[in-house]
């Protein structure tokens, strides 16, 4: 006799929503994974047609990426001596010799002064501001809310030229301070938003409970709510520093130098030296680990809120 | 310990009044309930005591201080909430001990007062285990030790019992009821459920829209009750009343109602027009020679007793009587009211006439 449950799927089931899983997987990682691949292809083998799946691999992408190259006379290559590291070894297979670290360092650096510092600042802020908002009795609260979330009903690139403008006239312009102020001022209205939402799932016992426990408001917002609101400011954070993170057009309009994040940074070493795809695309590949990273960390916390939630109610 | 006072309560939201000038005194270690139907300002009156809500006007004393405007976490009190709220993210004996650690109790300290509590509650074996997977008696327990583990002056509950299955709830009322009774600490206690309030409480007020329609023991508000709507509130089957239009004079202890002369307790207190015989179900008495007749409706057998329906020319009537006692549909009974039980109402104003045997349970301000 078959029995059959509804809480079991059969065989030819699981194995189908398997297969649809790990297809829908190819599908998006492939352009994800030639990239990567493509970080570790020599030039030649990265524009080879038909394209390479197999190849030999090589780090010649990313010390392109790092440094600055100079070509060299055959009496300077003799004058230099023997190659004295592994990078200087691949270098010299095209004549050239090491200049000077590129500028892929600082780029780097500052996405992550500018991307986790703005998701700090709106994190902080539209916490504070949701709070307020859920808890107090804030007048014109729904008009507030409305005009917090009109600041999102245009694209932020429209309003381009006047922010340009007023940066430059507050001296503003490629600077760390105006690109976290930017970026925490367009993820505001989210954070509010979806903090907000969050805070209002929490029943408002608790902090009460904690009130007369003797423990201040202050007190009880830190400890009873936020450990409860873990979930919805983790997700939240995710979604404002992917939003910062690649940001290019105010980017590539507002900074050039000493502020200047990557995005708008990694299309300029193609005109380095021809089409030198593989330095794009390990700079690409760098670029996409922080992300990846902060969502790992902060996933496993998702995870946990979440079977918080299930069995609370 | 502590006796608490409330003198002229009111609690306006916006422009709905949710409580209106409510008075009255729970006495020291009293186990004091608040009664009424939903909606009536119950829970708004417990909050504003616990600090929760901020009176609209009126006083709060606790153990004489006033504290109508003093934070909740300054009246040392503990408050126990209908759905516990017990903190997620923390195991039984951080929630228990988590009162104590505001007051900045020694660790060691800390740790040998939650397992005393523990152990008069019985939930020793549970401490370490999440609040996620607690039963809900289980909840209500830890619930209650978070509340005692201070020895605040007070308790306040919030139909604490409301989130349990009936079953549980009667064992976990008699757990309460004994927890009081060794601690000794005043209690208020919010509920709906006429019979929880009767069952459980030292003192009981009845409120109704927000007012107080009366307070006192629950056995007086029972057989006293100052208004028709505490008197149909209370019981189960609730009070009868037999409307008509009549008088009372003052002094008199009878009562014409349809050519019939009642017999009462002494009237202190006269009225004319629209008045209501009220009776309990109990004290009403089948009998062949009683001028006044009923119809029977229908009978609803309860084990030892059986309710009677009656129709009468003044209204439906419920007789509670033997079970043993055959009784057919249709029949037409006579009907002997107990005239010691009697209470007589202006059924304009829904109030009891003031008479000699009602007058040492009234307080009417
Ligand atoms: N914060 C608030 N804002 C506006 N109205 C409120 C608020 N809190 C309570 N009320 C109203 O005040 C009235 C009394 O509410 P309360 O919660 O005290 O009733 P209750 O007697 O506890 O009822 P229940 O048995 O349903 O818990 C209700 O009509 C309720 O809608
Ligand atoms: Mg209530």
């Amino acid at each position: 006799m078959s029995s059959y449950s509804i809480t079991e799927p059969s065989k030819r089931q699981k194995w189908a929503a398997g297969s649809f899983v790990i297809f829908y997987a190819v599908v998006t990682l492939m352009p994800l994974l030639w990239i990567i691949a493509t970080g570790f292809k020599s030039p030649s083998d990265a524009i080879a047609y038909p394209p390479k799946v197999v190849f030999q691999p090589t780090l010649e992408g990313y010390v392109n990426l790092f440094t600055t190259r100079t070509r060299a006379t055959p009496e300077m290559l003799v004058q230099a001596g023997e190659p004295k590291t592994w990078y200087d070894r691949i270098v010299r297979q095209y004549d050239m010799v090491i200049a000077g670290p590129s500028r892929y360092g600082e780029r780097f650096l500052n996405s992550v002064i500018i991307g986790f510092g703005s998701t700090f600042f709106a994190i902080v802020l539209g916490t504070a501001a949701a709070y307020a908002f859920s808890r107090f009795r804030v007048p014109l609260k729904d008009d507030l809310l409305f005009f917090i979330l009109s600041t999102r009903m245009m694209p932020p690139i429209a309003v381009a030229i006047p922010i340009f403008l007023m940066f430059r006239q507050l001296g503003l312009n490629d600077t760390h301070a105006g690109m976290i102020l930017l970026y925490t001022a367009i993820n505001l209205s989210l954070s509010v938003w979806l903090i907000h939402g969050f805070i209002n799932e929490i029943p408002i016992e608790y902090e009460e409970a904690a009130l007369i426990d003797g423990y201040t408001r202050f007190q009880a917002f830190y400890k009873v709510v936020l450990p409860q609101a873990t979930t919805g400011i983790a997700s939240t954070a995710i979604f404002c520093l992917i939003f910062a993170w690649n940001e290019y057009a105010l980017a590539a309009l507002l900074t050039s130098g000493t502020a200047q994040t990557a995005p708008p940074f990694i299309p300029t070493i193609i005109g380095t030296g021809g089409q030198d795809w593989p330095a794009v695309a390990a700079g690409a590949t760098i670029f996409l680990l922080p992300v990846m990273i902060f969502t790992i960390l902060l996933r496993k916390h998702l995870l946990r809120g979440i079977t918080f939630g299930a069995v609370r109610k | 310990m502590a006796q608490i006072k409330i003198k002229n309560l009111r609690k306006d939201f916006g422009t709905f009044n949710a409580v209106k000038s409510s008075t009255f005194t729970i006495e020291d270690g009293e186990f004091f309930m608040l009664l009424g139907p939903s909606g009536c300002g119950k829970t708004t009156t417990l909050r504003m005591m616990a600090g929760l809500e901020l009176p609209t006007s009126g006083e709060i004393y606790i153990d004489g201080e006033e504290v109508g405007q003093k934070p909740a976490s300054k009246r040392d009190i503990a408050f126990v909430f209908q759905l516990f709220a017990l903190y997620p993210h923390m195991n039984v004996g951080k929630n228990i001990s988590y009162p104590l650690l505001s007051q900045g109790m020694p660790k060691d300290q800390v740790k040998k007062r939650v397992a005393e509590v523990a152990e008069i509650l019985g939930i020793s074996d549970i401490l370490k285990r999440p609040i996620g997977g607690l039963s809900g008696g289980d909840r209500q327990r830890v619930a209650l030790g978070r509340a005692i583990v201070r020895e605040p002056k007070a308790f306040f509950m919030d139909e604490p019992l409301g989130a349990l299955d009936a079953e549980f709830r009667e064992h976990m009322s008699e757990e309460l009821r004994a927890l009081h009774n060794r601690m000794g600490a005043t209690t208020v206690y919010v509920t709906h459920d006429q019979l929880e309030a009767m069952q459980m409480g030292d003192k009981i007020v009845v409120m109704n829209h927000g007012s107080v329609e009366q307070f006192g023991k629950p056995q007086e508000i029972y057989d006293w009750p100052a208004t028709m709507f505490v008197a149909n509130f209370l019981g189960s089957p609730s009070m009868n009343f037999l409307r008509f239009e009549g008088m009372l004079g003052t002094n008199k202890s009878s009562i014409e109602m349809n050519g019939i002369d009642f017999k009462i307790p002494t009237a202190l207190e006269g009225a004319k027009g629209k008045l209501a015989i009220g009776i309990r179900p109990e004290h009403i008495k089948f009998s062949d020679k009683a001028q006044y007749r009923g119809k029977v409706l229908a009978t609803e057998y309860l084990g030892t007793t059986q309710i009677v329906t009656l129709t009468t020319p003044n209204g439906d009537v419920k007789v509670r009587t033997d079970a043993t006692g055959k009784i057919k549909t249709g029949e037409k009974i006579g009907l002997n009211f107990d005239p010691r039980t009697v209470t007589i109402f202006n059924a304009e104003n829904g109030k009891a006439l003031l008479s000699n045997a009602n007058q040492g349970v009234f307080n009417r301000g």
